[in-house]
Formats: structure tokens, sequence, C-alpha cells
């Protein structure tokens, strides 16, 4: 890699991270519609090795969101660097598609061996806020780089309905990637919208999809998400039908269109309260129950 | 919730960086001996642990008091726009690096202040006159501000008051009145008594400020002092836009001024980008965009507002969820020391839990510290618990909590 190549301007070199949902109790379920986890991991592979031949400066890290926990499964940059040391010893260096397989299968058990402990219904959902998280991190590690780093995004290949208890930590991770400007994609399997991935791509900058059949769900990745940003410009890329920018009340965790807000530390609650369990803040109930004053006109 | 105490060891350090650099002394401790050379030609600093320590350590100690503040503002800016700003002491006109400094203190203070309203008000001639009023857009605010740039006259800081305080007295009690005042002139020609429209202003809550950009006048200084605001007169073109900027962030709040109340608020939708509607509050029909109201489902352009049709309060909940971050801080990362992480379990931790970057171990190639969130165990490197604490705010290992903070222990 020259550096004379690398400087010149890295706006088409991105470095993808993709954030695989691999909850067992969405693709346990799944089954009746007919795509099923293999064809969905297969898919999920082959855009994986197009987006690192599209240019060899590319980089693609995967982590993926479990029932409970995410980890890294693969990082394109770090194999790279070990590849020589290891190539030593093994006569021949696994494929990709081995090495991404193997760590799915390490982290599923970890996964399952975890998920005993807990109650069913705490894991009804996907750790998006944990994976992006990871993810923000691992990007401000690209950045860092003193010489032109790849351009960062983020694709969140999800599965399993929004958890409202996540709404806060997923808000602060798009926050976060809006200040850096890392764009994050959605690209949603399942059968309803999710619309934390919604808000997130409508706040910086990405591409919200939900493929009408996923069985073609390679066709929608290679034609929407395998672009660069730089080339974005020029696509006719899918325009968002509609933002839901409701939110999840504090007290019940429900997704609301209207509810009451603590004017000391804006906490969101779907009913009147006599006090604000966040902040201790005292509602005068005299005051509060009328509402508003009306501007004298 | 207000403390102020401890601010005691920030205040040593900031009058030692008061003192000017031939002051200090720099020969007995040898700093530059502390600097290498890295492969990219950038200086760094031999002992790297030590320096993010010391780093960690600042950090610390400025996140360390809680405050409650004012969230919720009702500002009106007051520009003079008297004889005065015209004067060329500053480039071009006082008057234009004041319209470029408010220009960007509105930004920021809607990007700080999701949910307050600004309007501008501007003295010359002797009278106050209401540029804008109290809104949630930026670009009116701006557009209107850059139109009407002329000065002529004197300005009258009672008559701008007054004005301020007739519109501040409608709203709701919940919210913060502010004035901010940015005051290019030397006096101030008044009709009345202006003692006593700095009394009313105090009764009525209004916290008043004042950037000059002269001298100090007693009579501001007063006002300030009265009603709880900051008086601070800049120095330089660089000196006003950081003063100016200083006034953004939303202000600690007296516990007894504060009158808390929950406020009914509408979490609008945004329209498809192709469909066509009417919207409410311009009259016109739009094409693409739009949020419609959940109570009336009018259409309206712009959030945050008030629903001209049933007056719902309608705000788009990633600017409510903006300021949440303050409600649920990260736990503060602890520093694991060489033999406390040296326990049989260094394969497991071998890499920062966040961005897979080897970590640093006593005798490995890598030199810094090492954090553990107290809260997941899980081991980060000094970047990410930087870029944690400062941007992020969400700690990745308690993200996951739930499996991974059973898994170690199971281990052990």
């Amino acid at each position: 890699m020259s550096s004379a190549m690398s400087a010149a301007r890295s706006d088409d070199v991105s470095a993808v991270v993709i954030l695989l949902d691999v909850n067992p109790y969405f693709w346990g379920t799944k089954t009746s519609t007919g795509f099923t986890f293999e064809q969905f991991f297969q898919h999920v592979l082959v855009f994986i090795n197009c987006i690192l031949l599209l240019s060899h400066l590319n980089q693609v890290t995967v982590i993926a969101m479990g029932a409970s926990a995410c980890t890294f499964l693969y990082d394109s940059a770090a194999i790279d660097g070990t590849a020589s040391g290891r190539s030593k010893r093994d006569k021949q260096p696994e494929s990709r598609s081995t090495t991404i397989t193997q760590k799915l299968q390490e982290f599923v058990k970890k996964d399952e061996a975890a998920e005993t402990n807990l109650a069913p219904v705490e894991n009804q959902f996907s750790n998006l806020s944990g994976s992006l998280s990871m993810a923000l991190c691992y990007i401000q590690r690209i950045l860092r780089k003193p010489t032109a780093p790849p351009q960062p995004r983020i694709l969140c290949v999800q599965g399993f309905p929004d958890a409202p208890q996540q709404y806060i930590a997923v808000m602060n991770s798009i926050f976060s990637a809006q200040r850096c400007s890392v764009p994050i994609d959605a690209c949603i399997v399942g059968s309803q919208h999710s619309a934390f991935l919604q808000q997130a791509s409508h706040i910086t900058g990405g591409i919200y999809m939900k493929p009408p059949q996923p069985e073609g769900l390679f066709q929608y990745l290679m034609m929407v998400f395998a672009t660069d940003l730089y080339s974005r410009q020029f696509l006719q890329l899918p325009r968002s039908a509609g933002v839901d920018f409701r939110a999840s009340c504090f007290c019940h965790k429900r997704t609301i269109d209207m509810g009451f807000v603590c004017s000391v530390c804006l906490s969101i609650f779907c009913k009147h309260h006599k006090a604000c369990s966040t902040c201790g803040a005292n509602f005068n109930v005299k005051k509060g129950g009328q509402k508003r004053k009306q501007p004298s006109s | 919730m207000l403390s102020v105490e401890d601010d005691g060891d920030v205040e040593a350090e900031e009058a030692g960086r008061d003192m000017e650099a031939y002051e200090r002394a720099y020969a007995d401790d040898r700093s530059w001996e502390d600097l290498q050379e890295d492969e990219s030609g950038r200086l760094r600093v031999v002992d790297v642990a030590q320096q993010q320590r010391q780093h960690r350590k600042r950090v610390a100690a400025m996140a360390g008091a809680h405050i409650q503040r004012g969230i919720i503002r009702y500002l009106y800016l007051l520009v003079d726009l008297s004889r005065a700003a015209g004067e060329m002491d500053f480039r071009p006109s006082r008057m234009g690096v004041v319209a470029n400094c408010v220009e960007a203190f509105v930004r920021e203070f809607f990007d700080q202040n999701p949910l307050s309203h600004l309007g501008i008000i501007t003295l010359h001639n002797g009278v106050a006159q209401c540029l804008t009023d109290l809104s949630g857009s930026p670009e009116t605010h701006i557009r209107a501000l850059r139109a009407n740039l002329e000065c002529a006259g004197d300005a009258s800081i009672q008559n701008a008051i007054d004005l301020a305080r007739g519109l501040l007295c409608q709203i709701p009690t919940y919210a913060h009145r502010e004035t901010l005042l940015i005051f290019s002139a030397l006096s101030t020609c008044d009709p009345g008594d202006i003692l006593e429209a700095v009394r009313r202003c105090k009764d009525a809550n209004i916290r008043c400020s004042v950037v000059g950009l002269a001298a100090e006048i007693y009579i501001c200084k007063l006002l300030c002092e009265q009603t709880g605001g900051n008086y601070s007169v800049a120095t330089s073109e660089t000196h006003l836009k950081d003063l100016i900027m200083e006034h953004a962030p939303p202000p600690p709040v007296l516990a007894e001024s504060a009158v808390a109340s929950l406020v009914r608020m509408g979490f609008p939708q945004r329209g498809a980008e192709d469909a066509v509607a009417l919207c409410v509050c311009h009259g016109e029909v739009k094409m693409g965009g739009g949020y419609i109201c959940p109570c009336c489902k009018a259409r309206v352009c712009e959030l945050p507002t008030e629903c001209h049709i049933c007056g719902l309060m309608l705000v788009s909940s990633p600017h409510l969820a903006r300021s949440y971050h303050h409600l649920f801080p990260v736990p503060h990362f602890e520093e694991l020391e060489g033999t406390a992480m040296a326990n049989g379990r260094e394969s497991e931790f071998k890499l920062c839990y966040g961005c897979q970057q080897k970590l640093p171990f006593p005798g490995g190639e890598v030199s810094g510290v090492r954090l553990v969130c107290p809260r997941c165990r899980q081991h980060f490197c000094y970047d990410c618990d930087l870029y944690i604490h400062e941007s992020l705010h969400n700690c990745p290992g308690c993200e996951s909590i739930s499996s991974t903070s059973s898994l170690p222990d199971l281990q052990n």
C-alpha cells in the first residue's frame, strides 16, 4: 500500500462496519417466510467479499449482535496484519468465510450459555446499542490514523424489532456518529420497520431500506449499500418514506406520540405524574394540571 | 443541587496557567527530555502512561460538580445598533463583527438548547425595536439581523430591557427567561429611571447578561449583578466571540427560581419525501418533508414549534434525547495497575473491548494505561475511554452487561 495512493484522496475508499443480527429468537421464528439464517448468512458473506474486491484498500469489520451480547466477528485490517505471521506456521491461510463462520459459532455458543441465566422476556431484542457503541469506538480508532483514513460507515442489518429500553443508548450513539459524520445505513430483514434506525439514517445521512423481498437480500446489499460515499451522490437511492420520530416514555418504555415532558430534565412520561422519577422535581399539581397559561392577547 | 465547593484544585491550576510563559520555571523539570519523535514525525511524550493519567485527572476534576441547568430557555438577544456600533476599531466595523458572532451564537444556541426559543431586539435612535419574535428557527433570526444592519442614534438600555421584560412575562413559568445585551456604546440614553427598570427585571426573574465591546460600564455591571447574569468586556475579536459563545450552554439554575412542571408535548412523524400537502404555518403547498401533529394531524414545516391549530408543543424526540447523557452519565473508568491485571486472564483481556486495539500489559510493547469499567468490568484503552466519556456517553460493555458480566464470573 503506497502512501502516495492513500494520501491522494481516500473519499472512495470505505471502511464498512457491518452489524449483523444473529439473534436466535428472530431467526428461530422467521423460518415460516422461507428466508433462513443460512441463506441470510451466505448473502452477507458474498457481500463482504464483494466490498473487499471493489478496492484493495477497503476494510470490512463485522460485529455480531446477539440476543444480549455482541462481539467482533471479523476485521479485515487485523487479519491482513497477522496473516504473514500465521502463514509461516499454517500451510494455507484460512478462507475469509471459514474464519467468520467459526467465530460466529463460538459467539452463538457463548451467547446461548449466557442466556440460560436470564428470563426469556428480557432478551427478546437484539443488542443494537451495544454493537453501535462498539462500532463507533472502532471507527474512532480508524480515524485516529495519521495517514488519510478511509471513509467509515456503519451498515446495520437488523431483523428483530426495536427494544424501547435501548432508546437512550441508541440515541447517544446516533448523535456521536453524527458528530464525527459517520453515516449509519440500515437494512431491515425483519417484518417491522425500525424507528430507531429510521431516525439514525435520517440524522446521520445514511440510507434506510426495508427490502420488500428479503430472499433477494444480496441484490439489495450490492445495489444500495456497496457503493462508497462519494459515488452515492450519482445514484438514485431509495428515498425515505417518512421517519418515525416517536419517543419511548421512561416510565413504561412504551412508544408514544404524545406525552408529558419534565421541564427540568426533559424526561418523557406517558401519564401525568406528581414528581419526576428521574430528577426528583416536584410538579405543582395546581399549576401543572392546567397545562400552560394561554398567552394573553 | 448546586454545588460550588469542590473547585479548589481547578482554581489552583488556573492560577498557574495565568502566568506568562516566561514567568514559569522550565529549567528544572527539563520537559524537553520527555519528547521523542515517532514514525510519522510527530512529537510524542516518552512516558505515555503518566501523561494519560494526568489528562484523565484533569478531565475528572472538570466533570465533578453536578449542577442543575435550565434547559428550556427563552432568550432575547439585545443587539446595540447605535452610532457607536459603526465604529471601525473592529474590522470591518463593530456591527459587522457582532453580526458574525450573533450568527454563530444563534446556531450554537439551538444546537445546545434544542427546546429553547430566541428573539432579537435592536437598540437604535434611542428606541428598542423587536426585530424577531421568540421562535425556534435559527435561519429567521440570522436573516432578519443581516437585513437590518444599520446603525444610528443612541442606545437605550432601559427601553430594551423594558421591552424584553414585557415580552418575556408572557411565557410559561417553567421556562428560564434571559436577555443577552451586546453593547457597543459607552452611554445609555433613557427616558426614565433605569434603576427602577433593573428592579422590575429582577422581580420578573429575568437573568440579564451583558457583553461589552468598549469598556466596563457601571450600569451594565449593576444590571448583571442584580439579575444574576454575567458581565464581560471583550478585548479583541476572538475574545468577543468566546464571550458570546459562553452564553450558549444552559446556565446553572438557582434552586428557588426553578419551577418544575410537566409539559404536554407531541412527537410528530416526518412525512414521506414525495407527499404533497398544505402546511399550516405558511399556508403554502409544500412537497416532501414536513411534520404531522399527532393531535390534530395538521402539518408544520419545522420543529420545535407550537401547533397553530391545537396549540400542542411539537418537538422531535431526537431534540430531547440530545441532553439525556447528562442524566445517565457513564461511570468513571478505573485504572488497572500492573499487578492487578496479570491474574491469568490476560488472554481474555488482551484487546480493548471497544476498538480491539492491543492493550498495554507489563512487559508488552504497548505503553499507556489500561482502564476498566466499574460496572461491566470490561477493559478499555485510553483513547476509547476519552471517546466514551466525551462523545459517545455509552459504555459498550454495559450495553451488553446481561451476559458478558456473568461470563467472566462463571469462569472464576
